[in-house]
């Protein structure tokens, strides 16, 4: 207890003395999993609404694939890219193993299927209710997906969110393509990882508190913008 | 206006033996009808008649299982000569003018000319002062008015009404029947069904009586009024419950 309670008041120290170390690997985390939510932003939602506007063969398998690979496991994913991106794999010239990049790259497979999933089932339901509608506007299937991701910006809003909190708490995909080098890659989680585990439990622990508070004034911020929005638009 | 005049009128718009049916029941059996430019027809019959089905058969939104329909001149090209108010209008999650202006967006008319438009059109309707208002925060009576502008916009030949007036109350049903006039006089054919005897009344040139997905009764209003020679519509003039 007494211990806890120390690194307690140390971590909060670190914080508030703006700890120079600390706060750079605030801001790579930050960076990564902003970045991985942007790129996983552009390429999941064209595949959400894809899968809830058009019917062909294979759909249903490929709605459930994304369901499922909602719940992919970081380190899978982080082997995969590894492999990927490793001196002898197909990728390998780019020469992105163990930089940021890579970490990007990881933690944008981890989120495209659950943007992809959840932004699906969003479309869908707001499809069944816009399709006459837009029909008999002359809107093709085609040309309603940019209309129809635009009228339920804020519901993805949400599913954006979901990304970005998986993105930021997962530890095993960065681990392995980012390698957890300092000062280059190493990020808030896999540096509470390394610091628990040498004992070093100030750091860990005022990094985890400062990673809650991001995740939570993030949320706080974005469902403030997006209850004061669909409060103005209906 | 200078739209509609520039194209040349696809009416009539013939139906012929069209029959629709889903999950293995018969909703529309061997439908034909010709809808002709000029009077204001209303489809005319109970709950359950398949009148909705037979707007959606006309404006393409559903594809009979049976039967030919087709524009007496086809119009190659261009826009859609058709236009179509539901009971329960979709607003966009945008401005009213916005939504005036979609339809116009998706035929690739420039900015100035679509806003020009949309607002001649709210002006139409009464709504130009709630142009920059979001849409989905208006009453149901002023969001079908934004329907109607909406539709109105597309300067159709004909324009389709699915029971515009069964979920709003009497003064917006007024507003929204006037705007019914109004587009008719303006050069629109009305098609509309409803199940409101007295709106039918007010409203309508000619009567289509639809009973168990058959017309049973086309006729001119005033004929039709004064005494139908169908038995099921003369029991539905005399409000008893369909059988």
């Amino acid at each position: 207890m007494q211990d806890s309670g120390n690194a307690l008041s140390t971590a909060l120290a670190l914080i508030a003395g703006a700890d120079p170390d600390l706060w750079r690997i605030v801001a790579l985390s930050l960076l990564v999993s902003l970045s991985a939510v942007v790129l996983a932003t552009l390429i999941a939602l064209p595949i959400g609404a894809a899968l809830a506007l058009f019917a062909f063969p294979g759909r249903g398998a490929l709605v459930t694939l994304f369901n499922g690979l909602m719940g992919l496991p970081p380190v899978v994913v982080g082997l995969v890219v590894y492999l990927l991106l490793s001196r002898a794999g197909p990728l390998g010239d780019w020469g992105l193993l163990f930089t940021p990049a890579a970490m990007v790259i990881a933690q944008t497979v981890l989120i495209v299927p659950i943007i992809a999933a959840l932004a699906r089932q969003t479309i869908e339901d707001a499809w069944r209710e816009y399709a006459e509608q837009m029909r008999s506007l002359g809107a093709t299937p085609g040309r309603s997906i940019p209309t129809l991701i635009w009228d339920t910006r804020f519901s993805l809003a949400t599913a954006v969110l979901a990304g970005l909190g998986r993105a930021s708490a997962e530890v095993g995909a960065v681990m392995i393509v980012g390698g957890n080098i300092d000062g280059l890659t190493r990020v808030m989680t896999t540096a509470i990882a390394l610091e628990t585990s040498k004992g070093n439990l100030p750091l860990a622990l005022g990094l985890g508190i400062v990673l809650i508070v991001l995740i939570v004034l993030i949320n706080a911020l974005a469902h403030g913008v997006k209850a004061v929005a669909e409060a103005r638009h209906g | 206006m200078s739209a509609m005049h520039a194209r040349p009128s696809p009416l009539p718009l013939r139906l012929d033996g069209v029959s629709f049916a889903a999950g293995g029941v018969s909703i529309l059996e061997r439908v034909t009808l010709s809808l002709g430019a000029g009077p204001r027809t209303v489809i005319l019959g109970p709950n359950g008649a398949g009148k909705s089905v037979l707007l959606r058969v006309c404006h393409g939104l559903l594809r009979p299982t049976q039967g030919k329909i087709a524009w007496a001149h086809e119009v190659r090209g261009g826009p859609r000569p058709d236009a179509m108010v539901f009971q329960r209008p979709v607003m966009l999650r945008r401005s009213v003018r916005a939504n005036v202006e979609y339809g116009l967006k998706l035929q690739g008319l420039a900015r100035g000319e679509r806003r020009r438009i949309a607002l001649a059109r709210l002006e139409a309707v009464g709504l130009a002062h709630l142009a920059d208002r979001p849409a989905r925060r208006l009453s149901g009576g002023e969001q079908q008015r934004v329907a109607l502008a909406r539709a109105w916009a597309l300067e159709p030949a004909i324009l389709f009404l699915d029971e515009p007036t069964a979920s709003l109350d009497p003064a917006a049903t007024r507003m929204v029947e006037a705007i019914v006039l109004a587009m008719h006089g303006a050069g629109t054919k009305i098609v509309m069904t409803t199940h409101d005897l007295g709106q039918a009344r007010r409203l309508a040139d000619e009567i289509v009586f639809v009973h168990r997905g058959r017309i049973v009764e086309h006729a001119p209003a005033a004929k039709f009024f004064a005494g139908p020679s169908a038995p099921e519509a003369a029991a539905f003039i005399r409000g008893e419950l369909p059988v």
